[in-house]
């Protein structure tokens, strides 16, 4: 290796290459992915006539190193000299954009288009196009394949004979040979056609869309659905009918699955697309056949569009289209053999009680939520459980209550404990939408059953659980009927429920307020110092530290402190630590009272001196 | 939690593979079909009667019959439906079983006008598009693989149409017409079949048709080698490969001397980048072995085949490593002295950091090409070029490798490799820490300059970045106003460059 140049500003290129050729691929990746530094040390002249020339030269190395390379080039427009020289960068890009692996080509492809735009209109002539022409007629699909990606940034800056030679590529490439190129030909139509002017979408674009929706391979044909979808958009209402429908409508009875999941899959979009008219007389009976595909996976996709596709419709015939067309196919759904398709539209179905509104919520949905909630499934349940909030605005969540409680009851129990969990996580927002009289009743013993779960997430939520409640309900109610339990199970002989409590305390303290937690809490907690297990112990400790800010000092320093000093001579190491711990941090909360209480300027030393005072 | 499930998967391209989807459908036990769970949306199948035997027929009546036992082979059952169309199945599966024994056992029966029947009944009964997989995550190394409900008459139909082929009057120049490039297409779709059964009919049903169609092997290939490539560049997922592969061996084998291009663009972009696949254990015997067959038939291409082999080497994934080994020997063994002269360097220091890893069996696999008489020859042969290169790590690893087995097999190399040149062996010896120390020193070089290279980027990168922003947004503005570009198109350049110069003397 050659020695640095004594000019410090100006390192010799060959130390710089042998960096980049170094032996050890990590560390030539390294000096790939610091290529702007060494463009920086050689300087604009150099980088162009020199670093350029050898990274286009030197193409022939490993994917993750020319990845690299081709994330590196889209932005090095500056290093070169600005966008003047920016089409310096075109060569090594072009050989990017042939290699084989995919990743790096899509990289070189992202790179070009962004340099693209740094082009000026001239140069983008003279040096970028023909550079996507020599692409699009490369001998090996890779580079055929990249150049689909590039017609789109350059049509709209050149003059219109290149743009009719654009448009002739583009038609090349998309009857090309191989199907690779013809996927990325459909891919990008849609984008093509946006840029061009409406004549040529009616003339050209049209029918290559519809060429490629008849492909003989499905996944080509999948691709022209979302082509379909951009080009509809495009389109004046008028011209819909004749140029798009058929193909469209023959993508939705397609004979692959793939190719109607698209269509299931782009529902939504379609459906904007095209216009209420085309929705009423095309899309809705397109739609329920695909509510009745044979394919899980179709129907599922479906059922996923089901309340969008409904909201969407146009407002004068809504309420008929759904009633007569939709829900039918709905109500089979409901009871599909496959879970996933149950589920899917149990994400969605309660959502279209605000469309019905009350009448027809009780009449035709009701019976299919209460279907639902009695699924074997627990996944589509916890669905409709999750979304209630959207029935609880139509109808009152009432209506449900006697359902809903077995349900609930049920998936509390299950054996799954991500179901219970996911349950727990519920039980705020329904506890505030069925009151606390319902809740009282039915629910109130599960969350306390919660409290003692075999699985300490489970535990855990519920803990979180209680203060939510509280938090709606209020401390009064909390003293009522949670904290008698809570402390109740303080005296439990299984020292992982003993510690429960602590673990509610620590989470119940703050919302219940100073006069609940240092009556009723405290003198449990105090008690529970001399349980014989250390990690209660302990855990005491933790938790005189995190309900210290709700108790006042006076308290603090009376009977908490002492308490914690006991703790702090235990024989236990870990007692000891969490105990001092406590100590060090109790203090620390004191001065933060104090702090917040008196006076901003108070200085540490006087709160030390008003401590001593207190003591003595 | 639960919402994030069912929501759609708009983002991805082809998301079909939607877990959530899948696992479900398990319910419905290992049986799966497309074709046949469409029925609950069709008409039932109609009731099929049972015809007379074939066998009972005269001469005369016989063809007559043939032709319509083939056409009401055509109706199709729903196999999902286990209670329906019993007796119905039983007829089609008997007068199936009835027609295999027909065509393999009389001579004379396959007139022109069968060809056409044939070919609808086959197409009706094996073409279809495959069901989604059932297991998103399937594993064909571990999983059960969903097998084909309907293959009670399925199988029949296929060995119906293989003895068909086979018939010593089958006549390709009539059948040609019907078995054309569409209906092959249509095959080779079916190779992506979960169900190993099937892909092994098709197998050889493909490989009869490459054998007796001419005007189609140009064509078989190309399209193979678009599977080939949807399968390394784009999906990852495809089941038949190793059956395609087998197929291929068996050609390669036939290639005329010299090789066509074609044939050899086949090995180097299709074969060779193969190895990167995933699911590269499940065929890469057969693909080994096609990679050899080009070799033998051809050594000059055995640089180009072991520089692709090092450039894709495994660098994570241990257990492709070992096969890759596996292969290389296998390469080894047939390769010419000449040949591996001109690989012998790059190949030996790929080895040489294959013995240093800490991977037991990744090192043991490539310590043990020292127990092949046949390599350890060709490393005879050349030890001056390939003892320097291997020495460093051997000798490292005999002291540091935590493993007793390879430490073992390394003082066996490194004593085989000392009775081949003691000479050099004690110059590299004493050499070593030499070396040590004048890499560790290079390492700090590099640093060093690196050093350097940053403080001078920190001084400049954020005058740059300045201007970059401005740059692009004067062009997005050009980009809108495409009508007036000719005449302002000077401008925002010659302003450009105005600022970036005000700007680096500003600085």
């Amino acid at each position: 290796m050659a020695g640095a140049d004594s000019d410090d500003s100006l390192y010799p290129i060959a130390v710089l290459i042998d960096e980049l050729r170094n032996e050890d691929v990590q560390l030539r990746l390294n000096s790939i992915k610091k290529l702007s530094t060494i463009a920086l040390a050689l300087g604009v002249e150099r980088t162009r006539t020199e670093l350029l020339p050898f990274l286009t030269d030197t193409i022939y190395d490993e994917d993750e190193v020319l990845l690299a390379l081709a994330e590196q080039l889209g932005n090095f427009t500056m290093l070169v000299g600005g966008p003047e020289y920016v089409h310096c960068l075109l060569p090594p890009l072009e050989s990017l954009a042939t290699v084989e692996e995919t990743v790096v080509r899509d990289k070189a492809v992202e790179s070009l288009r962004k340099i693209s735009h740094e082009h000026s209109p001239v140069d983008l002539e003279v040096h970028f196009e023909p550079l996507v022409k020599r692409l699009a007629s490369g001998d090996w699909f890779t580079s055929r394949t990249s150049a689909c990606g590039l017609f789109s940034v350059c049509y709209p800056r050149v003059s219109s004979t290149v743009k009719a030679e654009i448009r002739q590529h583009f038609r090349t490439l998309c009857s090309d040979d191989t199907p690779m190129v013809r996927r990325a030909a459909a891919s990008k139509l849609g984008e093509f056609a946006k840029v061009l002017e409406l004549e040529y979408v009616k003339s050209d674009i049209i029918s290559l869309f519809t060429a490629l929706a008849s492909d003989e391979q499905d996944s080509v044909r999948l691709l022209a659905v979302e082509a379909g979808v951009s080009i509809a958009t495009l389109l004046p209402q008028e011209d819909l009918e004749a140029l798009v429908m058929p193909t469209l409508r023959q993508a939705a009875e397609d004979k692959s699955w793939r190719v109607r999941y698209m269509v299931a899959d782009k529902f939504s979009d379609l459906q904007k697309a095209v216009g209420p008219e085309i929705t009423k007389n095309d899309l809705v009976p397109a739609f329920q056949n695909l509510l009745k595909d044979c394919e899980a996976e179709v129907r599922a996709a479906a059922a996923n569009k089901v309340k969008e596709f409904c909201e969407n419709l146009p407002e004068d015939s809504r309420e008929t289209i759904i009633m007569t067309h939709i829900l039918p196919c709905v109500k089979e759904l409901v009871s599909d053999t496959n879970q996933h398709v149950k589920s899917a539209l149990a994400s969605v179905i309660m959502g279209l009680s605000t469309i019905l509104g009350k009448d027809n919520t009780i009449e035709h949905l009701l019976p299919l939520f209460l279907a639902q909630l009695k699924d074997e499934c627990p996944e589509v349940r916890l669905n409709i459980i999750s979304n209630l909030d959207c029935v609880n605005e139509v109808i009152g969540i009432r209506q449900l209550s006697q359902s809903l409680l077995p349900a609930i009851v049920e998936l509390a129990e299950d054996a799954k404990w991500r179901v219970r969990l996911a349950i727990i996580e519920y039980m705020p927002l329904l506890a505030g939408q069925l009151g606390v009289e319902f809740f009282d009743e039915k629910l109130n013993s599960l969350c306390m059953a919660w409290l003692v779960d075999h699985v300490y997430a489970i535990r855990e939520a519920a803990t979180c659980n209680l203060m939510k409640l509280v938090e709606k309900f209020g401390a009064e109610w909390a003293q009522n009927t949670i904290v008698p339990k809570v402390l109740g199970m303080a005296n439990d002989p299984n020292y992982l429920h003993r510690m429960t409590t602590l673990f509610c305390i620590n989470a119940l303290s703050e919302v219940c307020g100073q006069e609940i937690t240092t009556k009723h809490m405290l003198p449990v907690v105090f008690k529970m110092s001399n349980d014989q297990v250390a990690n209660v112990r302990f855990n005491v400790a933790k938790s005189l530290q995190k309900i210290g800010p709700v108790l006042d000092s006076n308290c603090l320093q009376t009977e908490v402190k002492p308490v914690l000093e006991k703790l702090a001579s235990d024989q236990d190491i870990d007692v000891k630590y969490f105990a001092q711990e406590a100590i060090s941090g109790e203090f620390s909360t004191i001065i933060l009272k104090y702090n917040l209480h008196r006076c901003k300027l108070m200085t540490q030393h006087y709160v030390t001196l008003k401590l001593k005072k207190q003591k003595t | 939690m639960p919402s994030n499930t069912s929501a759609p998967s708009a983002k991805k391209v082809d998301g079909f593979t939607r877990k959530s989807v899948r696992k479900a459908q398990r319910q419905r036990g290992c049986q799966g079909s497309s074709q046949f769970a469409a029925s609950s949306s069709r008409p039932a199948a109609p009731e099929i009667s049972a015809l007379p035997q074939l066998k009972d027929a005269s001469s005369t009546e016989q063809h007559e019959l043939f032709m319509q036992k083939l056409q009401q082979c055509c109706v199709m059952f729903d196999f999902y439906d286990t209670v329906t169309d019993l007796k119905s199945k039983e007829t089609k599966r008997a007068t199936l079983s009835e027609l295999v024994d027909y065509v393999s056992t009389n001579r004379g029966v396959l007139v022109d006008p069968v060809y056409p029947e044939i070919s609808t009944m086959v197409s009706t009964n094996i073409f279809r598009t495959l069901p989604p997989s059932e297991n998103p995550d399937f594993d064909p190394e571990e999983d059960e693989p969903t097998l084909e409900a309907s293959w009670p008459h399925m199988q029949l139909v296929y060995e119906f149409f293989l003895r068909f082929l086979e018939n010593p009057d089958f006549q390709p120049s009539t059948a040609k017409r019907y078995i054309d490039q569409k209906f092959v297409l249509q095959l080779l779709e079916l190779f992506d079949s979960e169900d190993p059964r099937e892909r092994e009919f098709i197998k050889t049903v493909l490989h009869r048709i490459y054998g007796k169609f001419l005007g189609l092997r140009a064509f078989v290939r190309k399209q193979i080698n678009n599977i080939f490539l949807r399968y390394i560049y784009e999906t990852e997922h495809f089941n038949g490969v190793a059956e395609l592969l087998e197929i291929l061996g068996s050609i390669i084998n036939g290639f005329a001397l010299p090789l066509k291009a074609e044939h050899k663009q086949f090995l180097m972009k299709i074969l060779i980048p193969l190895h990167t696949a995933k699911g590269l254990a499940l065929f890469h015997a057969q693909l080994a072995y096609c990679v050899v067959q080009f070799i033998e038939k051809d050594p000059t291409l055995t640089e180009v085949v072991v520089r692709g082999l090092l450039k894709f080497w495994p660098k994570t994934c241990s257990q492709k490593e070992v096969m890759f080994l596996g292969e290389i020997e296998e390469i080894l063994d047939v390769i010419e002295p000449t040949q591996f002269k001109k690989i012998q360097e790059p190949l030996f220091k790929q080895i040489s950091k294959c013995v240093a890893s800490p991977h037991f069996q990744v090192a043991e696999r490539a310590l043990y090409y020292w127990n092949n008489e046949y390599i350890l020859s060709l490393i005879e042969e050349n030890n001056a070029k390939i003892l320097p290169i291997m020495f460093g790590n051997l000798y490292r690893i005999s002291k540091e490798h935590w493993n007793p087995t390879i430490v073992a097999l390394v003082y066996n190399v490194l004593k085989t490799l000392m009775e081949m040149n003691s000479k050099l062996f004690d110059e590299l010896t004493a050499s070593y820490k030499c070396d040590r120390q004048r890499e560790k020193k290079k390492e700090q070089e590099r640093e060093e300059l690196w050093r350097k290279l940053d403080e001078l980027r920190l001084q400049e990168t954020s005058a740059i970045q300045n201007n970059r922003h401005e740059i692009q947004f004067t062009y997005s503005n050009n980009n809108n106003n495409n009508n007036n570009l000719h005449d302002k198109n000077e401008n925002p350049a010659a302003a450009i460059t105005d600022r970036i110069e005000s700007n680096t003397w500003a600085k």
